[in-house]
Order: C-alpha cells, then sequence, then structure tokens
C-alpha cells in the first residue's frame, strides 16, 4: 500500500457552483452528513415497508451494530496508524470459540481465554509490524491464517468438551434491559467512549494520528514508534476479542466462520466514516456512523427479501458507493 | 525479498548479481527441490501419481499467484482473485456442463473475457473513485463472489471429459500433467510479451514509484488498469484451471484463492510495496504451498496443520526480511 | 535583424488548490535563444507554474501559447512531444529501474543520453545501474541528460544547482548556454542571484501567484530583483539584520563536545567544542560528513568511533529520544521529514511532548495550548494553530518545526540547514531567533549551504572537509571566498605545509 506523494492527477477547472458550495458545507461537518445519510437510509426504509422502524427496529439495530462497532473501533486505531488489521475476523472467531470452549472453567476464566487470544494474535501482529516493520497487510494476513488454521486444529483435537455458550454471554450479545436497551451497548459505550475520548486527548492518541501521517517524523521528535504501533495493535486484537465474545453470544453457537462476515464491514465502517487507510485522518465518531449505516443497510436488504447472493452484491456495492461518493467529497 | 528482477536487465555481471536480482529464480525453486527431496525421503514410493496430483493442486494457486504478483508489481493490490476465480470457474462449469469439447473451448474464451472484464471493472474502480485499492478489491471480491453464488448456488457443473483431460491427463511420461503445461504454456503466453512490452516496463516503473513515472510521461491510470485487467486474465485462466483439475465448479473457493495466492506472490519475492520481483518465484512457491499438506499426511499429520504452515509460514518469510533490513541498518 | 521568434507565451494562468490560491495572474515570455530566469519568494507561485506548464496539474484559467499556438497539456507526455521537458529539484528517476530503462520510459534516445552524460563529466556511464543504487547528484545529471537527450526546444530546469558542487554547474552552466546559442529556450529557477545574473538574460519575478515584473539580469540589478520578490518595504528591512561579535568562553564546561568522532563512509574523525550561548556554524561542501555528524549527535544513529559529551557527561544515544532527554533537539534539512502534514500545527507542536511512555496518558489541555501558542507567537507563525500544517507555506512550516523544540526544553539545538529553499524575509526572522536563542543561553550548531549566511548567524565556524575539520575561524573571518577555499580543503593543505 503506497500512497502516491501528491495527487498525480490532473485538476480540472473548477467552478464555485452551489454544489461544490454544499460539498464544502459537507466536508466541514463531515460527521453531520454521515448521520443525514443514516437518517436518509432509515427514512428510505420507513417508506419501502411502512411501519418498520419502531423502537423495537431500532433497539435491535443498535444490538447488531455493537459488534461490528467493537471490531471497527480496532480497525480504525490501526488504519489511523497506517495500517489494517484482516485478522480482526479469526480472532473474533477464536476468541469466541476459545471462550465456549472453556466456559465449564467459569465465567471469567473463559472469557479471559477468549481475551488471550486477542492479546496474544495482537502482539504477534504488534512484533512483525512495528519492531519489524512487515507491511500490515500481510502480516495480519499471514497471523489471520495461523490463527484460523490452528482454530481449526484445536476443535478436531478437542471432541470430548463440546463448545457450549455460557448464559451470560448469551445475555451479552442478545439480551435486553429497561424495555428494549440492548445489553451489548454496555459492552460497546464505555469501550467507544474511550476510544472516542482518547484519540484527540491523550498522548497515545495523538501518538497514533502522528505515526499513521509521518512514522520518520516521529522518530526524529523523539517518539519510539515501535511502542505505539504495539500498543496499537495489541488494542485492535483485544477489542476484536470482545467483538467475538459479542457475536458469539449472539448467534450462540460458537462455528469456524463465525466472525468471517464481519472483515469487510469493519474495514468498511471506518472507511465511510472518513478514516483515512493512509494514516493521520479520520477518528472514531465517523466510524460508529460508518458501523450503523452498514447495520441499517443490512436490515433494509433483509427486507427487501432478496436472497443471499444478491443481497450481498447490493451490499458490497452501495459500500463501493458510498466509499467513493465519500472520497471524491473529502478529497 | 530485497532485490529485483524488472524487464529487460542490461545486466552484465556474474552468478551474484543475477542471483541478487532475481531472488524469485534462484531462492523459491531451490527451495522447492529442497522440498521435494525430503517429500521422497519422508515418502520413498513417490510416484509420478503424487507428481500429478500435485501438479493438478498447485495449478490454480499458481495462477492466483500469477494474477496478484501482475498487480502487486503495479503497486497495487487485488484481493478479489480468488472470487474471480470463483467466478469464472462456476460460469464454466454451468454452461459447459452439457457442451462438447469444441464448444468447451469457444465457451472458455468466453470465460476468459469475462474475467478480464471483471479486472477491467476493478482498475476502473480504483483509478476512477479514488478509493484505496485495497477497500475496492476487498469490496469487489465481497461482490463477485456473490456473483459466483448466483451463477452456482452450491458445488456442481462439469465440463466434458476431453475437456477436463487437458488439465489431468500427461504428456509423454506419466510425470508430466497437463496441468504443469497448462500453467507454463499460459503465464508464459499471457506475461512474456507483457514483459518485453512496453507495458511491462510501465508496470514496473508505475509500481516503483507513481510520481516520478508520471513525471516522466508514462500513463499511470492506463497503467494500473492494464494492470488489473491482467489479474482479471490470469484469474480466469485459474478459473479454467480449476474446473480443470477438480472437474467441478466451487462458488466459495474464493477466499483461500486470493489469501494463498497473495501468500504466494510474498514468499515468491514480490514486495508489496511495488515495483520489485518477477512472475517464477510466486509460481514455484505456490507449488511449495501445495507440497505442505502433502507432506503432512504423509508424515500422518492431520493436514490442517497446513494452513497454520502456510500461515507461519508467511510470517517467519516477512518477519525475517523484515529482521535482515533491521541489522542491515543497525549496521551501516 | 528582426526580433526573435516567441517560443512560449504565458498569461494570466491561475490556479488554486482548495482555499489556497497558488497562482493568481501568472505571465511571461520566452524568447528563441533565451535563458530566462524565473525567481521568486517561496509560495511565490513558482512551482505551481512549472507543473502546470509541464502538465502536471491543469491550469484554472489563463492561457499558454507555444510558437503562437494555444496549447494545454494533461499530462508531461503532452509536454513532453509539444517540445517542453522540465528538470526537478528531486529528480523524476523511478528507483526500481535501471538507468537505462529509465530512458526508455521518457522516450529519450540512448545514444543522445550518453553523450549529454559524458558532457556532463560522466564519461562512462553504467546504464544498467539501479537508479536507487546511485547517488543523488548523478541522478540529477541523468535526469537532466534524459531531458536534453529529447531535444526539447523549452528546458525547464528547477533549482538544480541547489547542493551541486561548483564544477557541476559550471558544466550545467555551459550546456544552457550551448542550448541559448542553439536558439531554443531556457526557463532557469533558482536561488541563489549570482548563479541569475551570470547565466541568465532576463528575470520574470513572481510575487504571491502573480507576475510582478520581468527584468534585465545584467550586473546591479540585484536589488531591483529582490525588491520585487519581497515588495520594497521587506527588502529595505532584511538588510538590517547585522552581524553579531562572538565572544570568549575561557574555561566553562562546553555544552557540547565532540572528540574524534566517526560514522561511516564520510564522518572521519571531528572534534570541536560547543558553548552555551554560542553559535557555531558549520561549513561544508555536500557530502563532507556534515549529515552523519548531525545524525549521531542527535541520535538518529549511532556513531562508528570517537566520544560525545554534553554538559561534561559521555553520551551514547541509540535513538534520538535519548538525544531529547539530554537536551539536544534537531531541526532536518527536509522538513518533510519531520512534519504532520495532516495534522494541524498545535499538534506538530507538541508532538515531542508525548514520546514517553509516561506522557502517553490524558493531556491537560489547556496548558498545551498555552504553550504551543508561545511558541508560534514567538516564531511569528502567522495562522491559527488548528489549521493543517500542509497548507502553510514552506517558510511557514519551517517555522513550526522549530516552534516544536521551543515548546519544550532544550540545551542544545542542530539545525540542519534550515533555511535551504526559504525567502529571504524567513530566512532573517530564523537567524534572529537563532541569536536570541544563543543570548539566553542555548548553544546552536548550525549548518548551512548557503555560505555567505554564515556571518549573519554566527560567532565561530569550522569547515568540514573529507570528514574532518580542515578549518576554524571567527564568523568575523569567514568571508565566503574564504569559507569557499577552505571547503574545497585548500587553505588546510597550505597551512599544514606551513
Amino acid at each position: 500500500m503506497n500512497a502516491p506523494a501528491q495527487s498525480i492527477r490532473p485538476h480540472g477547472p473548477s467552478a464555485i457552483s452551489l454544489g461544490s458550495r454544499f460539498g464544502a458545507m459537507l466536508r466541514r461537518h463531515t460527521i453531520g452528513a454521515l448521520i443525514l445519510l443514516l437518517l436518509a437510509f432509515v427514512a428510505g426504509i420507513e417508506v419501502a415497508r411502512p411501519g418498520t422502524v419502531t423502537p423495537i427496529w431500532i433497539s435491535n439495530i443498535l444490538l447488531f451494530a455493537a459488534p461490528l462497532g467493537i471490531l471497527a473501533a480496532g480497525q480504525t486505531l490501526v488504519m489511523l496508524a497506517g495500517g489494517i488489521d484482516l485478522s480482526v475476523a479469526s480472532v473474533a472467531t477464536a476468541s469466541a470459540y476459545l471462550m465456549a470452549t472453556h466456559s465449564s472453567q467459569g465465567g471469567s476464566a473463559a472469557v479471559l481465554w477468549g481475551l488471550g487470544v486477542g492479546l496474544l494474535v495482537g502482539a504477534v501482529n504488534g512484533l512483525g509490524i512495528a519492531v519489524l516493520r512487515v507491511q500490515p497487510l500481510v502480516m495480519t494476513l499471514g497471523t489471520g491464517l495461523m490463527t484460523e488454521g490452528t482454530l481449526i486444529v484445536y476443535s478436531q483435537k478437542l471432541m470430548a468438551s463440546a463448545p457450549r455458550v455460557p448464559s451470560f454471554i448469551q445475555s451479552l450479545g442478545s439480551g435486553k434491559v429497561l424495555g428494549g436497551v440492548p445489553i451489548d451497548l454496555f459492552a460497546w459505550i464505555p469501550l467507544g467512549f474511550l476510544v472516542l475520548i482518547g484519540l484527540p486527548r491523550t498522548g497515545l492518541g495523538r501518538l497514533i494520528y502522528a505515526v499513521g501521517d509521518n512514522r520518520e517524523a516521529c522518530e526524529l521528535a523523539g517518539v519510539r514508534v515501535w511502542q505505539v504501533l504495539f500498543a496499537d495493535y495489541i488494542m485492535c486484537g483485544l477489542f476484536a476479542a470482545v467483538a467475538g465474545l459479542v457475536i458469539v453470544g449472539g448467534t450462540n453457537a460458537a462455528d469456524m466462520s463465525l466472525a468471517d462476515v464481519y472483515l469487510l464491514p469493519s474495514v468498511a465502517a471506518a472507511i465511510i466514516g472518513g478514516t483515512s487507510i493512509f494514516g493521520g485522518r479520520g477518528g472514531y465518531a465517523g466510524s460508529v456512523v460508518g458501523a450503523l449505516i452498514l447495520t441499517v443497510l443490512n436490515s433494509l436488504l433483509t427486507l427487501l427479501d432478496a436472497p443471499e447472493p444478491i443481497r450481498q452484491i447490493l451490499y458490497g456495492a452501495i459500500i463501493l458507493l458510498l466509499a467513493a461518493a465519500y472520497t471524491r467529497l473529502t478529497d | 525479498m530485497t532485490s529485483a528482477n524488472p524487464p529487460h536487465d542490461a545486466g552484465r555481471a556474474g552468478l551474484g548479481r543475477f542471483a541478487q536480482r532475481h531472488p524469485g529464480l534462484v531462492g523459491m525453486p531451490l527451495f522447492l527441490l529442497l522440498f521435494l527431496a525430503v517429500t521422497v525421503a519422508i515418502h520413498p514410493s513417490y510416484s509420478s501419481f503424487d507428481a500429478q496430483s500435485l501438479a493438478m493442486g498447485a495449478m490454480p494457486l499458481a495462477l492466483a499467484a500469477a494474477a496478484q504478483t501482475v498487480v502487486v508489481i503495479s503497486g497495487g493490490i487485488d484481493l478479489s482473485v480468488g472470487s474471480m476465480i470463483a467466478v469464472t470457474n462456476v460460469l464454466a462449469a454451468a454452461t459447459m456442463e452439457h457442451a462438447n469439447f469444441g464448444q468447451a473451448v469457444l465457451l472458455s474464451v468466453l470465460v476468459l473475457a469475462i474475467g478480464a472484464a471483471m479486472g477491467a471493472a476493478n482498475g476502473l474502480i480504483v483509478v476512477y473513485s479514488r478509493v484505496p485499492d485495497v477497500v475496492v478489491t476487498l469490496t469487489t471480491g465481497f461482490i463477485w463472489s456473490g456473483v459466483a453464488l448466483l451463477i452456482l448456488e452450491k458445488p456442481g457443473g462439469g465440463a466434458p471429459d476431453r475437456f477436463l483431460s487437458l488439465g489431468a491427463g500427461t504428456f509423454a511420461t506419466p510425470w508430466i500433467s497437463g496441468a504443469l503445461i497448462l500453467l507454463i504454456a499460459s503465464v508464459a503466453i499471457i506475461w512474456i510479451p507483457v514483459q518485453r512490452s512496453r507495458l511491462g516496463l510501465l508496470l514496473y516503473a508505475i509500481g516503483s514509484d507513481k510520481a516520478a513515472a508520471f513525471r516522466s510521461g508514462v500513463n499511470v491510470e492506463r497503467t494500473r488498469f492494464l494492470a488489473y485487467v491482467l489479474g482479471g486474465l490470469f484469474s480466469a485462466v485459474g478459473g479454467i484451471g480449476l474446473i480443470m483439475t477438480t472437474g467441478i465448479g466451487s462458488p466459495l473457493a474464493g477466499v483461500y484463492y486470493t489469501l494463498s495466492g497473495l501468500a504466494a506472490a510474498v514468499l515468491g519475492g514480490v514486495s508489496l510495496s511495488g515495483g520489485r520481483g518477477g512472475m517464477v518465484g510466486p509460481v514455484v512457491a505456490a507449488y511449495v504451498l501445495t507440497l505442505i499438506p502433502t507432506d503432512l499426511i504423509f508424515l500422518n499429520i492431520d493436514p490442517n496443520f497446513g494452513q497454520v504452515i502456510q500461515g507461519t509460514l508467511i510470517v517467519l518469510v516477512v518477519m525475517a526480511g523484515g529482521l535482515v533490513a533491521l541489522l542491515r541498518a543497525r549496521k551501516r | 535583424m528582426s526580433a526573435p521568434e516567441i517560443l512560449l507565451a504565458v498569461n494570466g494562468l491561475a490556479k488554486r488548490f482548495g482555499a489556497v490560491v497558488a497562482l493568481r495572474d501568472a505571465s511571461l515570455e520566452l524568447r528563441a535563444g533565451e535563458v530566462q530566469a524565473l525567481m521568486g519568494a517561496n509560495g511565490a507561485g513558482k512551482s505551481t507554474l512549472v507543473k502546470i506548464l509541464t502538465g502536471v496539474f491543469g491550469a484554472d484559467g489563463g492561457e499558454i501559447t507555444i510558437r503562437g499556438r494555444a496549447c494545454r497539456f494533461r499530462s508531461p507526455a503532452e509536454a513532453r512531444d509539444a517540445g517542453l521537458v522540465s528538470v526537478y529539484q528531486d529528480p523524476a528517476l523511478v528507483p526500481d529501474l535501471t538507468v537505462a530503462q529509465n530512458l526508455r520510459l521518457a522516450r529519450a534516445p540512448l545514444d543522445a543520453a550518453r553523450q549529454w552524460l559524458t558532457e556532463l563529466g560522466i564519461a562512462d556511464p553504467d546504464v544498467g545501474a539501479f537508479v536507487r543504487d546511485l547517488p543523488f547528484q548523478t541522478l540529477r545529471l541523468i535526469d537532466l541528460a534524459r531531458a536534453l537527450a529529447s531535444d526539447p526546444s523549452i528546458l525547464l530546469i528547477d533549482e538544480i544547482t541547489a547542493s551541486l558542487p561548483a564544477d557541476l554547474s559550471a558544466r550545467i552552466f555551459a550546456i544552457v548556454r550551448h542550448w541559448r546559442e542553439r536558439g531554443r529556450g531556457v526557463i532557469f529557477i533558482s536561488h541563489r542571484m549570482a548563479e541569475v545574473s551570470v547565466l541568465c538574460d532576463r528575470a520574470t519575478v513572481l510575487r504571491d501567484g502573480v507576475t510582478v515584473g520581468a527584468t534585465e539580469t545584467a550586473r546591479g540589478s540585484e536589488e531591483r530583483i529582490v525588491e520585487l520578490m519581497l515588495g520594497y518595504e521587506v527588502a529595505r528591512a532584511a538588510a538590517d539584520t547585522a552581524p553579531t561579535p562572538g565572544q570568549p568562553y575561557g574555561d566553562a564546561v562546553p555544552a557540547l563536545e565532540v572528540n574524534h568522532l566517526r560514522a561511516g563512509r564520510l564522518l572521519q574523525d571531528v572534534s570541536f567544542a560547543l558553548h552555551p550561548g554560542e553559535v557555531l556554524g558549520i561549513a561544508a561542501l555536500d557530502g563532507q560528513g556534515q549529515e552523519e555528524l548531525f545524525d549521531c549527535i542527535a541520535g538518529v544513529r549511532d556513531r562508528d568511533g570517537g566520544e560525545i559529551h554534553s554538559h561534561g557527561a559521555l553520551r551514547r544515544f541509540r535513538h534520538p529520544a535519548d538525544a531529547i532527554r539530554a537536551g539536544i533537539v534537531l531541526v532536518p534539512a527536509n522538513r518533510l521529514q519531520a512534519m504532520l502534514p495532516q495534522r494541524s500545527i498545535r499538534e506538530n507542536v507538541a508532538l515531542p511532548s508525548y514520546g514517553p511512555l509516561s506522557r502517553w496518558g490524558p493531556i491537560a489541555m489547556r496548558r498545551e495550548r498555552g504553550r504551543v501558542e508561545n511558541a508560534i507567537r514567538r516564531l511569528q507563525v502567522d495562522t491559527r494553530a488548528e489549521s493543517e500544517l500542509r497548507r502553510l507555506s514552506g517558510g511557514n512550516q519551517q517555522k513550526v518545526m522549530i516552534a516544536r523544540w521551543l515548546a519544550s526544553a532544550f540545551k542544545i539545538l542542530l539545525c540542519f540547514d534550515p533555511t535551504r529553499g526559504i525567502d529571504i524575509g524567513t530566512k532573517r526572522q530564523i537567524y534572529a531567533l537563532l541569536r536570541e536563542l544563543a543570548a539566553a543561553g542555548s548553544a546552536v550548531l548550525l549548518f548551512t549551504s548557503e555560505l555567505p549566511e554564515i556571518r549573519l548567524a554566527c560567532d565561530r565556524v569550522i569547515v568540514l572537509f573529507g570528514g574532518r575539520v580542515v578549518r576554524e575561524m571567527s564568523a568575523a573571518e569567514a568571508d565566503e571566498a574564504t569559507l569557499l577555499r577552505a571547503a574545497h580543503g585548500l587553505v588546510a593543505r597550505r597551512e599544514d605545509a606551513a
């Protein structure tokens, strides 16, 4: 992934038209524009199927958006530092599976097993990317394959104790309290809040942006870049592990391809939310709205009652359109 | 992983410089020979049948690696290679099932064109949307795999036996299979003319430094586009190769070939930052990656370890590359 | 005799990048057989003009005509086909291709390029060598030879002589003259007034994206050009900065003491002492070990031999963080190396304070704002702290790079060519600041590639040649001729013999 030093596309003549003024407004308030888009999708659903948008529907959207939002938090963190993590789906699956197969040891031990996977894979990613300067794409691709392969081998050695999802994880992933508030929000909101506040207002947050913007400049300014990247990938691994727990709580069955479908959306939520894949620009607020947009989109496609392949094609096409529109807008 | 073999070297030095410039041509084949030797050692009854199944197993992967290699050399990445293989594969399987040999050959030309068209779509979107290539091809890969499922809901379809025997048969001796011949022929027919032409130079140029290439008068966007078209074309050959070697269409083959193809390209000495690498390394690396699970079976180890080893191999190779670079930088 | 044909006419060219207007109304006229200087302070729009002329960008307005025919280039290839080729400050060569392949890339004939390389002093070029393996200077010459080989009728040369040794510059001048004699046109961009008055027939001056005048470049026109570039008052004010006399230091403990330092191929054996309150200048031609020297002291690289003491303690730095902790900070030559282009001025200035692990926690936002605003006020960075650094002019970016260190405590400031490619007004501001810092007790080590400026800022100068100190003198002795002779190693040998 190498960004050209500058845009080499010849710039056509620009007229200051109404359109570009609107564009300029959106550029200044990107989050506002994204929220408008989200509302437009919701309105679209209500128009297509009147009566769909109810408090229960909204509560379900939040329920389904939470694991994606948590996964996207990790993805946003590494993308801001100029990386990408393709191992998040495998980590989430492995976390869920290990947690489920250790549920007999008690709830907290099981959860620790799950988080341990995230920590371990995150640390390996960090070692390769931060210390040995391997390209994040290859490194996380490799660790993803390793994690998944190890999990398959592990699952076949382990016929005896079948995976079982503990009840508190089930309620974390699918339960609701207080007349419709999804319980997984109690995981997402504090974690999300940490990222949202931490990025602009902590030293580490600033360094993540800085490393993504110019790694060499950070070294020259006395920042030990490897420490920042190492911490970054560990955080991403942990977020993926938490997301895996929430996902398995929702499906109540730990299988080998549990979180595969979340890989593309985790990257797409960050991209749609305005985080640059080249690093240094963006933030988590956009990713949150991006995750909500993608979840609403999924719900819309489900409502349309189209067969799975068609849904998949539409989902991909709309992500691409959104990403393209956003890139044009903010370029 | 630190040197390159761009086309048209005016190289004029000895074996050392050659090896340094063409790590793919030297390192990977040696590695494969070593692997083959180990294979024969642990499994003394290694037969022509084993060699044939190796060639058949490796062929689609080698073509996935070739597809990825073209794009990566040009400084891009294509995470939709596997899905394009799946689409072309099921398209061939669905249309050829009741066709005769002649029709099957004609249909494969059509399938190749569709593969190139999918690549062209990737290229156009990458160039005109300005969305980063990783995101574009991750998404189009998602779309193509939906298309594959649309064509063929579950594994099935087929092709005339005579068509299949092109890949599954053998030539001259039982050691030389059709799959091997087809692989070498298709890579040579597509890649050698490209590499010899100006296009080859342009691919390496934009992969190495887009801005400098642009200022040197290269049409960067057209070249990037063509790289993706070539990637689609190689993927289509891979899709046809997959039906020749398995006999059916597999709509879910995508993920495996995307990831393993990229792995083979990286192991074969293609630098992900673009501009460096050749075609031989990745193709041979595909053979090594195919040989690993086979060896595990011979050793009575769970072949599922294959994926672990594949992942570990990628991680170790790239980390070793990083370590070497790090030590060299320290020493300097 | 009729007036020479007008090769290139540019009229009212305009270009904006987002909110930034790079060119407002640029015009110039280039005749056949003319070498024309294009001058202007930083951010005046020279580079934008060149890039529009060669098709890198499109213009928003205005017109370009070549031999009376209106042109609009969409790519460098189209400009080249119209006979307009440029050579940039950073060579447009592709690193992973060989020299020969780079020539083919630009469709430049190999034989012609070889011939030009010979004239530039590279007699037997290895065209099979990879560009990435060749030294930077050679690349500039190859880039120039490649441009010449495609036989353009208009040649644009952007700052090519910056940090080239004098003999190479002379060769390039000879070629430019030759080009003029053949009735071609050359547009020559340079910050060096001396070069311009020797080489060019006329100069077109840009200020803030507008052509403010064209003038003959006969001797004595320098003042006029400077006035055009800066506007009258600024030019007057800039000339006022006077050198400060040095003072004796006696036996005080030096802030920095370097003994027999050796690193890499170039830095052989350098020793000196730098005292608090002193600005020590380093003068050297390119590649005499000064980069290695600065890198070793700043912890960017490790030394191969010798010792570095600061404030009486022996130091070994494995990372810039170690040097920074010891109070030694570096402003590197290329600001692109040090800046965070997409982040705000505030984040750029505050960056070093988050390096240590103990500072990864919550930020005291109000205190940070105070510190940052203090630093940028001191440097007169004329913009708000929220704006992205890439939107600033080069001079302002460089000021922010210095402000970064003002905002954190330091004892020794290493400035490596901090004024390269920066307009005169900003340069003077930076030198004045260095003096001010020294007066407040800091020690400053300054390398500058522009010899006449050493006297403006330094108390004392050491000259490096071949990785060794060949001469030390006070600022008063350091006139350009003496420095230049020492920098070529001439003085040292004569003294050795004596």
